[in-house]
């Protein structure tokens, strides 16, 4: 049965290895399948479970940016996602805390655990953003951390000694927050997004949608659709990164219907027909953040974490991250960036 | 009115080191989730691993490999048919797809016909080595291009099976060599070949012996002790390390044992049902030599 396949023999009388025939290890055009059932089970799915025990021990990291003007609910939002006080709301702001002059990063990490799977979550918040009198390119400080982190990796990447694992601080996810102001996008939004969309992937999200009526919300959640596809904005899930078919339908179907997410956010729970659910407390009744008639939030919580976490991580990875570093490659003329006390410089590559 | 506070430059280093903290959970987020995405991912995928056997002829290196994945991936030699002895070392590699359950494995077997038949067996580790590391120079010129591919195809040896033939008495010459250079660069999992020729009591002083031999010429063999990462990880592979070199016998021919259809040899005596343990290190092989 193995008989046509196209075998390979590395003659080893020669001392050197020739570099023209070069050992091939047999990678025929088309490998054989074999259907093992005929003769017994082997055991090869249990290679995922291997997979799972291992991701369990290191457990993974995911970075989250959350940008947006003062006041539109972003640390609250981020707190109900991770059902946790990860970010510090700003109703808790004191009198000596005002607006910063300047767009701050800040980053806060913290460690998750659920059914034995360790997350540390980071939460990089920017506050300062669009709430000056002149927000002229107030995104610079974003993109410039963005790509600060890319740049870390890759110095940990070309190390000749590496670290088995390197840490990631790569941004993952950008949400960016959209006031509701039912309209369209303002100036700002559309020149923050056309910039970062290329350098991170961003989910643009309604903020504090209970401000709006239905048809408000379903209006105004088409005119952004328009609008951001009218100035070639690119958030994620971007169109071109479809791996098959299957992803495609899903994603066309979450760009073309749900997003953006129109969210509500809250920490504070309440008694609802006899359950505590996490909402606001309105004189004309609760809004329950989970309930999907009430509002997107569950919708935006399942596709970040629950189905779309560890795409997000790879479009990071495989994209974002390459593209960053090919650039850099080609900047410094086909050499990979050398730290302070390593000076190696690599053979010019192919 | 308060001075405003004096913000720091958004370019300062303060975003770099982030505190982290533990904190309390009101319900449930759901992140482990991630572990089915991770799944679904890897089963579209697919997984490669790539191993190598190495030892005389005759020791029935291919029809271990038959066994082990439980397919005509070789056609084993059978005696008596004319087939020259190679002259030099020659290194052979055949890819099949195997799936099972969904899963999808590109398996790469390389054989080493010649390798310690000849008269002289001087430096016959070389070509081996040589080609193991003509793998990783493979791996490393497509990781360090500028536009990089998405997956770097991994034709690198994760493990390399080498088979000691049952003298019953110490390790050769031969094999300590081969052992000592090649468990710096692969993962080496020594086999005693055709252990049904051993009696029990043989086997288990054979292979006490092999383990002295192994620790007096400080051969780490996989899964090497320096790289347990925990204590569950010492444990297990403690209990694993007891039991190395396995002695293992390979058929491909079925028989009919007690109502069940097994893989057997077939002898006056009795059926030698063949069966092996080392197949759940797979993911492991694959993690140990970056």
């Amino acid at each position: 049965m193995s008989k046509g396949l196209p075998e390979t023999r590395t003659d080893a009388a020669m001392s050197e290895l020739v570099p023209e025939p070069r050992p091939k290890p047999a990678v025929p055009m088309k490998p054989i399948g074999i259907n093992p059932n005929l003769l017994g089970y082997i055991g090869i799915d249990t290679i995922i479970e291997q997979m799972r025990k291992k991701t369990m021990k290191t457990g993974f990291d995911f970075n989250i940016m959350v940008v947006g003007q003062s006041g539109l609910g972003k640390s609250t939002l981020v707190n109900t996602l991770f059902k946790s006080q990860v970010s510090r709301k700003a109703s808790s702001w004191n009198r000596e805390e005002k607006i910063p002059k300047t767009v701050e990063i800040k980053a806060i990490g913290h460690v998750i655990e659920e059914g034995g799977v360790k997350m540390k979550l980071t939460v990089i918040d920017t506050p300062g953003f669009g709430d000056q009198i002149n927000n002229e390119n107030c995104w610079e400080p974003i993109e410039k951390y963005i790509n600060e982190q890319y740049e870390k990796f890759l110095k940990e990447e070309v190390n000749i000694a590496r670290k088995k694992r390197i840490p990631d601080t790569r941004v993952h996810c950008c949400l960016y927050f959209i006031s509701p102001t039912g309209h369209s996008l303002r100036p700002l939004d559309l020149e923050f997004m056309k910039h970062l969309s290329k350098v991170v992937n961003i989910i643009p999200v309604i903020a504090k949608a209970d401000t709006m009526t239905l048809e408000e919300k379903s209006e105004f959640k088409q005119r952004v659709r328009k609008e951001l596809e009218v100035n070639g904005i690119e958030f994620y899930p971007q169109k071109e990164f479809d791996e098959d078919l299957e992803d495609k339908t899903e994603n066309d179907k979450i760009r073309q219907e749900s997003m953006p997410f129109a969210v509500v956010g809250s920490d504070k729970e309440y008694q609802v027909n006899g359950k505590r659910v996490l909402g606001r407390k309105t004189p004309w009744g609760i809004i329950e953040v989970e309930n999907l008639n009430h509002c997107e939030f569950a919708l935006l919580r399942d596709f970040v974490i629950r189905t779309h976490l560890q795409d997000l991580k790879e479009v990071t990875h495989n994209i974002h991250y390459e593209t960053y570093r090919a650039k850099r490659l080609n900047d410094n003329g086909g050499l990979p960036p050398v730290s302070v006390d390593t000076e190696e410089s690599h053979d010019s590559n192919p | 009115m308060d001075p405003l506070r004096h913000s720091p430059s958004p370019s300062s280093s303060r975003a770099s080191s982030p505190r982290t903290l533990s904190c309390e959970r009101l319900g449930y987020v759901g992140i482990e989730a991630v572990l089915d995405q991770l799944k679904i991912k890897a089963m579209k995928m697919g997984f490669e691993f790539n191993i190598m056997v190495v030892g005389q002829s005759g020791l029935g290196k291919s029809t271990m490999v038959n066994t082990l994945f439980k397919s005509k991936i070789w056609k084993s030699t059978m005696p008596g048919l004319r087939v020259p002895m190679p002259q030099t070392l020659q290194l052979h590699s055949v890819t099949h797809v195997i799936e099972e359950n969904g899963v999808k494995l590109k398996l790469t077997v390389t054989d080493t016909p010649g390798f310690g038949d000849q008269i002289n067996n001087d430096k016959c580790w070389d070509p081996i080595l040589g080609y193991i590391n003509e793998q990783y120079e493979r791996y490393l010129q497509e990781e360090i291009l500028i536009t990089r591919q998405r997956h770097i195809p991994d034709t690198r040896v994760h493990c390399c099976i080498y088979f000691v033939p049952p003298t019953g008495h110490c390790l050769r010459p031969l094999d300590l060599e081969f052992l000592q250079r090649l468990c710096r660069a692969v993962n080496v999992v020594p086999v005693i070949a055709r252990a049904d020729s051993l009696t029990i009591e043989e086997r288990e002083a054979f292979r006490h012996r092999i383990q002295d031999d192994l620790k007096t010429h400080s051969i780490e063999v996989y899964p090497q002790k320096s790289f347990d990462e925990d204590v569950n990880d010492k444990i297990l592979n403690s209990k694993i390390r007891e039991r190395i070199p396995f002695a293992v016998v390979g058929a491909d021919r079925e028989h009919m044992v007690n109502g069940r259809c097994v893989l057997g040899r077939k002898t006056k005596w009795g059926i030698i049902e063949g069966h092996f343990p080392c197949l759940s290190w797979l993911g492991g092989c694959e993690q140990s030599h970056a």
